[in-house]
């Protein structure tokens, strides 16, 4: 009994040392990024969080309640047009960050669960077909909402669009923190951390919850689901409302971020992209997730230094580093399919599904002794 | 005693081929009941329709004495009655514990589904050994097991068993009727469908025969096991 709580308090110990440590690391890592990497790293890192928040969403939708969605990025770009539009000079509204920000997510849920409701008897390739061409229907809506009347301004989109502004502090600007000089991508970063923080503790809480265990559950067997008194229709109307509203609300930081949106930003390849995101990282899995979205956007990024190497090694550019980039990138795709199937980081209920068969056959050994007795 | 549940001139079609055609049956309170019949007589049929999962075509359901018609699956449990399904059901990337926690989804009792569980784990010492494993990671018999320890979770007043004997070794088929015993004794009322007619007649108190999408034979469980027509075509006398 000691020992059980000695090792309790060292674990919790150990936790907080580890929790403290994580912590400076992630406040750090800008600066760190910067002095080793270079300034527009900071940029990247800003991107990378944002595409954590998307992923967290679509794992939601995908990783949990098993709903296969390629129109993913569709919801990104409403939240993302709820904040051009209603904190711009287009119609030259100026509403605040706590108004735009929760109404880009309640909007990009709603279309969550109204993109849900006929697709509810769908599953599969069936689902994945009506949920692409929903992705590429707002896309196109989008650009061509500016005849006759004009509320998207088309294909040229958005501009000028209010920079994020949090209790006065326009992150925009350079501030000057106890003697430190931080341009507007670091506090970008910092607010984006928080909300991914803030994303991830609901994530996780979601997880191991009743409504996410009827996630799983229904994506197992769907008549058992309801035996079980689970109401299906409005379960799964959720996963999609809520994955829609973590990308409602990513997409509203992207806008001010950016201060700039259209419709070209919101194409099918960002939706695969995501998509690629979690399912690399291990669906199902936070921690997969994250991993999946850090790599995919940094793994890009670093790909462009092939140009340099190149340069470095042979005098000269032999091939194009556009094009090396995206041919490196899918064999790595394709290496990690094939080695890890179910992600970098399985999630814990798929992991439990590597075991041996021959520990069944022991079991039903066992079970038939019991019988016996 | 009362009438638990009654079906008046159930029939249930998919798509042109009538599966059930019009059949009345009667439940009451505290018995159990089984519907025996070969395979393809629309036993399982006329199962699922009772717990909201098809469609009828035609007549109606009532359940403590009022129709079923506007209430879905999800509904009904919340009106006390479960099913275990066909080939069990059990969410195989769930833990045994999860699934039994899914069982109770309805209640809110959190204190008394600590209790029932380990009430479970009394009825089924091998579940709680394994109560931390993946459900899909359990032998056949473990998981019909899992699928009645979670069903009994709900705290049901009718329980529906859809051929809890499929695909087990006999020794496992003679546990899971034990139980089935059991959980009779505790005063759940059960309707078993079944293709094991012996075994089914055995521990029943009235049987149901059904051929062709009909019934054609009513009787007490004792009656019908010296039926010579149940013998000949059910019993393999």
């Amino acid at each position: 009994m000691y020992n059980l709580v000695q090792r309790f308090t060292d674990d919790r110990r150990a936790a907080w040392v580890a929790f403290a440590a994580v912590g400076i690391l992630l406040a750090v890592l800008p600066f760190l990024a910067e002095a080793g990497l270079g300034r527009s790293w900071v940029r990247i890192l800003d991107f990378a969080l944002l595409y954590i928040l998307l992923a967290l969403g679509l794992n939601i939708v995908v990783g949990y309640a098993g709903l296969l969605d390629l129109g993913y990025i569709g919801f990104y770009a409403i939240g993302a047009y709820v904040y051009a539009l209603l904190s711009s000079p287009h119609f030259g509204l100026h509403l605040p960050l706590w108004v735009v920000l929760p109404l880009g997510a309640v909007i990009a849920a709603f279309f969550g669960a109204l993109l849900g409701a006929p697709t509810l008897r769908l599953r599969g390739d069936y689902l994945a077909i009506v949920t692409l061409g929903f992705g590429e229907i707002i896309r196109i809506f989008l650009n061509n909402l500016d005849t006759p009347v004009n509320i998207t301004n088309g294909p040229q989109g958005i501009n000028m669009i209010d920079p994020i502004t949090v209790a006065g502090i326009q992150l925009s600007q350079t501030h000057t923190v106890a003697g430190i000089q931080l341009s507007s991508t670091y506090s970008y970063y910092y607010l984006f951390l928080v909300l991914t923080l803030l994303l991830i503790f609901i994530s996780i809480r979601l997880q191991d919850s009743r409504i996410g265990r009827a996630w799983v559950a229904i994506r197992e067997d769907e008549v058992a689901a309801a035996a079980m008194g689970i109401n299906t229709r409005n379960v799964k109307l959720l996963a999609f409302a809520m994955g829609a509203a973590f990308a409602g609300l990513s997409g509203g930081l992207f806008a001010g971020f950016q201060g700039f949106v259209s419709p070209e930003s919101f194409n099918l390849m960002e939706s695969i992209m995501v998509l690629c995101m979690i399912v690399l990282g291990g669906m199902g899995n936070i921690a997969g997730v994250i991993l999946g979205a850090l790599i995919l956007t940094i793994l890009p990024e670093a790909l462009r230094y092939l140009g340099p190497l190149q340069e470095l090694l042979f005098g000269r550019v032999l091939a194009d580093p556009t094009d090396l980039r995206m041919l490196i990138f899918g064999i790595a795709l394709v290496l990690i399919m094939l080695y890890r199937p179910a992600g970098l980081l399985p999630s814990r209920r798929r992991a439990r599904e590597l075991q041996p068969e021959g520990d069944a056959v022991q079991q039903e050994q066992e079970s038939l002794h019991d019988a016996r007795r | 005693m009362t009438t638990l549940l009654q079906t008046r001139q159930l029939a249930v079609s998919y798509g042109g081929i009538k599966a059930v055609k019009g059949i009345d049956l009667e439940v009451k309170q505290g018995e159990l009941v089984c519907l025996i019949g070969a395979n393809g007589a629309g036993k399982s049929t006329t199962l699922n329709a009772l717990c909201g999962a098809l469609p009828l075509t035609s007549g109606e359901i009532l359940y403590q004495g009022v129709s079923t018609a506007a209430m879905p699956s999800h509904q009904l449990v919340r009106k006390g009655m479960a099913l275990v399904p066909e080939g069990r059901g059990i969410f195989g990337r769930l833990s045994v514990e999860e699934n039994l926690l899914m069982g109770a989804y309805i209640r809110k009792d959190h204190s008394v589904i600590k209790q029932d569980m380990l009430h479970i784990y009394e009825l089924f010492p091998r579940l709680l050994e394994r109560r931390s494993q993946k459900a899909g990671t359990l032998s056949g018999g473990e998981q019909q097991m899992l699928a009645l320890g979670r069903a009994m979770m709900s705290r049901p007043q009718l329980l529906l068993l859809d051929e809890p004997s499929m695909g087990l070794a006999p020794l496992m088929v003679q546990k899971i009727f034990q139980t089935i015993r059991q959980i009779a004794a505790e005063g759940v009322t059960l309707l078993l469908v079944e293709q094991n007619a012996r075994l089914a007649l055995e521990v029943s108190q009235r049987g149901y025969v059904m051929e062709n999408g009909l019934i054609t034979l009513a009787d007490s469980a004792a009656n019908l096991l010296h039926n010579p027509q149940v013998q000949q075509a059910y019993l393999g006398q």
